[in-house]
């Protein structure tokens, strides 16, 4: 009986705390079956959309984790890519090169600018995302200043597809066809095996002089990286599979495949180790199997006509979503660090950070540089996606967008996930794709609903951040409203307190 | 020296540069031969216009509400009342049967509905307020931007009939702007409407003497304003107010409601807001729907910190300063810019800047140190 009711309780609970994701994905569905587009267009448009915005709003979870909210500053790292893009552009570069010039230049302005944007939030603890949002609108109008008079007016610059026809001030839109344009996104599978393969023989081999050196600890890891990597670019010297990896797109279908085929390896490695050298605890296996089990399912989905040519349609520009994949292991393993800790510990007390010796300060003005260099980072793979840099409007929706795509997800102030992010991204999305048809179905205006989606996007922040700050109150008042329920009222406080300390 | 250092810290560094930079213009646009009757009248003109919208913030600073960023939603009830009774005017043609008493009277139906909302939605909005306190800050602007984004779809799916309002030869929707000249535009402030619309002996709230504009009807209007808000702070009611904004604890102590007073202020600086946005809508000649007024709560909040507000106290002289000088800045940048670089975005970048990094001083003056 009581079982039976905390499973209800916990079910509620869940359906509760995913709320706001749970309501969005209902506003999502009616959309879709309001606007009648067929399912490949849909698909096809939210995997182009998770490519180009992923990586901005994963840039977002650190800052969260560090108790420094959602950073509006990541404006911020998108104008420091603008700039390095702007110039890259000017003296003429292109293709991936140019790509990894404009990260060399604008990493470096991004530490800057996240160096100064997280000592101005030192002085403002509490206010953070206010000043963040102020902030970004501040460094909007000094990054106007520069694009308009001093490019041009002060820095001589001559290039009339750039400039504007007087000589001062950088055009509007600047055309990044035949230069940046998919130059993150059409990188060839072979290469990517390729570098990394050279990339991690570089590592090894440092680690392995090292290690005759005495001064590192050569592990079986190492060299088990080492051998796949090699293994997979010696595969990928295989005709067929070379002929497979020399596009830059991959259909939908393979890389579910794909993913289906590392997660069931996976399952069965773990059911191997259960079973051979834990020797045991059939009680273990009931997941990995039903895991396995849905990953036959799903394949088999596969075959059903509909799902096939959705799944056969789509093509997915491979190396953006590793460098997603990349970034969610990152944030993922961050935790594991002595860093990471200390982030989260400052994140939920600063008091009881200070206490144990964590430079406080210090560990927040790391937080909001790692989220602004990958946050430029993101704008630049989100503007060779575009393919036209809108010079003066590319980064003002950013932070707004990422924020909400962010909490659509089911994030909040105090916590947020690399899986909120993607779900996010994909609601968030998905409504942007379907909204202006449903409008046209519904209300005979596209129009409508672009002001609607608009809204939405405002709105969700708006009611998450007053549910948060609702929370936070009520928590506050939580030990003397909890006061008359317990016999001895003196003890609420110090209940309380190791839950903070957690 | 010490009186010269006691000056400087009364002022600020910002307000200091501010001012020095507004003289600075003035004298380098005299100098680049504008006529200074003409800037003057410009000056003043921007100065009344945007001055009800800066004295909205008072009762929200003085009631502990902070900065409100969501007087967004008194100028969403203040334009929605003008659309109104614009329509309404127009429904019942008021222009031929009351000739040159329907602007007024249009003025006075559009600044009725707007109150009239502007107290349900404040009071709303400050019992939202109340939840959040502590966040009031970035929850009110976003509830601010929220609004106006609805607002553009209430906006698009209108269906009126007065021509001067909706697009031509669509059934639904109103315009980006609609023009007031043969509504409530320019009646308390531009010459030539009152002189060409108005009877002999209204022909005093604005004229001309020489090159110079006196909106004296505006002045009037601003200025009883003004002197309401300042003796509304000086009643028992108003104290209080003050009272629960500067000390929550003691003011509770001795048995006000802390809670209430917050409702109060903020409903009053919602009100202020939709008659500010009216007010500038007749000085401006023009009723800006849609995205227009999304900034304006920035650029409200930029005027009183410029004024020497802070986060938690402000006057009436600091509305009357930080608009003069704000607002004196970017009416006098335009033609100097154009003289010396001809970008005409650039008074619009310089207010991007000016706005937000007073906004940030603010902030970091009132926000600083460990927690």
């Amino acid at each position: 009986m009581s079982q039976a009711n905390s499973l209800l309780k916990k079910a509620g609970s869940i359906l509760f705390d995913n709320k706001v994701m749970i309501a969005f994905a209902a506003i999502c569905l009616a959309a879709i079956l309001l606007s009648g587009s067929t399912l490949s267009f849909i698909v096809d448009g939210v995997f182009t959309r998770i490519a180009r915005n992923t990586f901005t709003v994963l840039a977002l979870i650190i800052p969260v984790l560090a108790g420094l909210g959602l950073n509006f500053g990541i404006v911020i790292g998108a104008i420091a890519a603008q700039i390095a893009v702007f110039w890259v552009v000017y003296w003429g570069f292109g293709g991936f090169g140019g790509m990894m010039l404009s990260v060399l230049i604008a990493t470096p302005l991004a530490v800057l600018f996240g160096f100064l944007v997280g000592k101005l939030f030192n002085r403002m603890k509490g206010a953070e995302m206010i000043a963040g949002l102020i902030l970004g609108y501040f460094a909007d109008g000094l990054y106007q200043l520069i694009f308009l008079v001093v490019i041009g007016g002060i820095i001589p610059v001559n290039n009339p597809k750039l400039i504007i026809s007087g000589g001062v001030g950088v055009k509007n839109t600047i055309d990044l066809t035949g230069n940046l344009k998919y130059a993150i996104d059409s990188v060839r599978m072979v290469d990517i095996i390729s570098i990394l393969f050279y990339a991690v023989l570089v590592i090894t081999l440092i680690k392995v002089v090292l290690h005759f050196l005495k001064k590192w600890e050569l592990k079986k890891g190492d060299l088990l990286i080492f051998g796949i990597v090699g293994l997979a670019f010696g595969i990928s010297y295989i005709p067929v599979v070379e002929r497979f990896l020399s596009t830059d797109r991959l259909r939908l279908l393979d890389a579910l495949t794909a993913v289906l085929i590392v997660l069931a390896i996976i399952q069965l490695v773990k059911i191997g180790k259960t079973l051979f050298i834990d020797k045991g605890q059939p009680g273990k296996l009931v997941k990995p199997i039903a895991a396995l089990l849905a990953c036959g399912l799903i394949y088999g989905l596969t075959y059903i006509p509909q799902i096939e040519e959705v799944l056969l349609f789509v093509k997915l520009p491979v190396l953006p979503f590793l460098l997603i994949a990349g970034l969610c292991w990152f944030n993922q393993n961050l935790l594991s660090t002595r860093l990471g800790q200390n982030m989260r510990t400052v994140g939920q007390s600063q008091s009881v950070a200070m206490a144990s010796g964590i430079n406080v300060d210090q560990t927040r003005v790391i937080a909001m540089i790692i989220s602004t260099v990958l946050a430029s980072w993101g704008q630049l793979i989100f503007l060779q996606n575009i393919g036209t840099f809108s010079t003066y409007g590319a980064h003002t929706q950013i932070a707004q967008f990422a924020i909400a795509a962010l909490l659509v997800g089911g994030a909040s102030v105090q916590k947020a996930t690399n899986k909120q992010a993607i779900i996010g991204v994909i609601l968030f999305h998905t409504l942007f794709i379907v909204a202006p048809q449903a409008g046209k179905e519904l209300f005979d205006n596209s129009q409508i609903c672009e002001y609607f989606r608009v809204f939405v996007s405002y709105g969700v922040i708006a009611l998450s951040l007053a549910m948060h700050a609702w929370k936070k109150i009520k928590k506050d008042e939580q030990p003397p409203a909890g006061g008359p329920d317990q016999r001895n009222p003196t003890l609420a406080p110090v209940t309380a307190k190791p839950r903070v300390e957690e | 020296m010490k009186t010269l250092k006691n000056v400087y810290d009364n002022l600020g560094l910002p307000r200091l540069i501010i001012g020095l930079f507004f003289i600075f213009l003035l004298v380098t646009s005299i100098a680049l031969g504008f006529s200074p009757a003409a800037i003057f009248s410009d000056v003043i003109r921007r100065w009344l216009m945007y001055g009800t919208l800066v004295l909205a913030m008072v009762p929200g600073i003085q009631s502990g509400i902070g900065l409100n960023f969501g007087v967004s939603l008194g100028i969403s009830a203040g334009l929605l009342g003008s659309v109104l009774a614009m329509e309404i005017s127009f429904l019942r043609n008021w222009s031929e049967v009351l000739g040159a008493a329907a602007p007024w009277l249009t003025l006075l139906l559009a600044l009725l509905f707007g109150i009239i909302m502007a107290a349900v939605l404040g009071t709303l909005y400050g019992l939202l307020l109340n939840r959040v306190k502590g966040s009031e800050m970035t929850v009110s602007t976003y509830v601010g931007f929220s609004v106006i984004a609805f607002m553009n779809i209430v906006w698009l799916s209108l269906a009126f009939k007065n021509g001067e309002l909706s697009w031509p030869l669509q059934g639904q929707g109103l315009r980006n702007t609609a023009s007031l000249s043969g509504s409530f535009g320019g009646l308390l402030s531009n010459p030539d409407t009152v002189q060409a619309t108005q009877p002999a002996w209204l022909h005093w709230l604005a004229f001309k003497i020489g090159e110079f504009t006196l909106p004296l009807g505006l002045i009037l209007v601003f200025g009883l304003l003004c002197f309401f808000v300042w003796l509304f702070f000086r009643s028992k009611l108003g104290i209080a107010m003050s009272g629960a904004g500067e000390n929550q604890l003691f003011t509770t102590s001795s048995g006000i409601n802390v809670d209430k007073k917050r409702i109060q202020g903020t409903a009053i600086s919602t009100v202020l807001g939709a008659v500010g946005i009216i007010l500038y809508a007749q000085t401006y000649g023009f009723l800006q729907l849609y995205n227009a007024p999304l900034m304006m709560g920035f650029a409200s909040v930029a005027s009183i910190l410029i004024g020497g507000a802070s986060v938690q106290r402000a006057k009436i002289s600091h509305v009357l300063i930080g608009t003069l000088l704000f607002q004196g800045i970017l009416v006098t940048a335009l033609p100097v810019v154009n003289e010396v670089i001809e970008i005409g975005t650039l008074p619009e970048v310089l207010r991007i800047i000016i706005s937000n990094g007073i906004i940030l001083y603010a902030l970091s003056k009132t926000k600083g140190g460990n927690q």
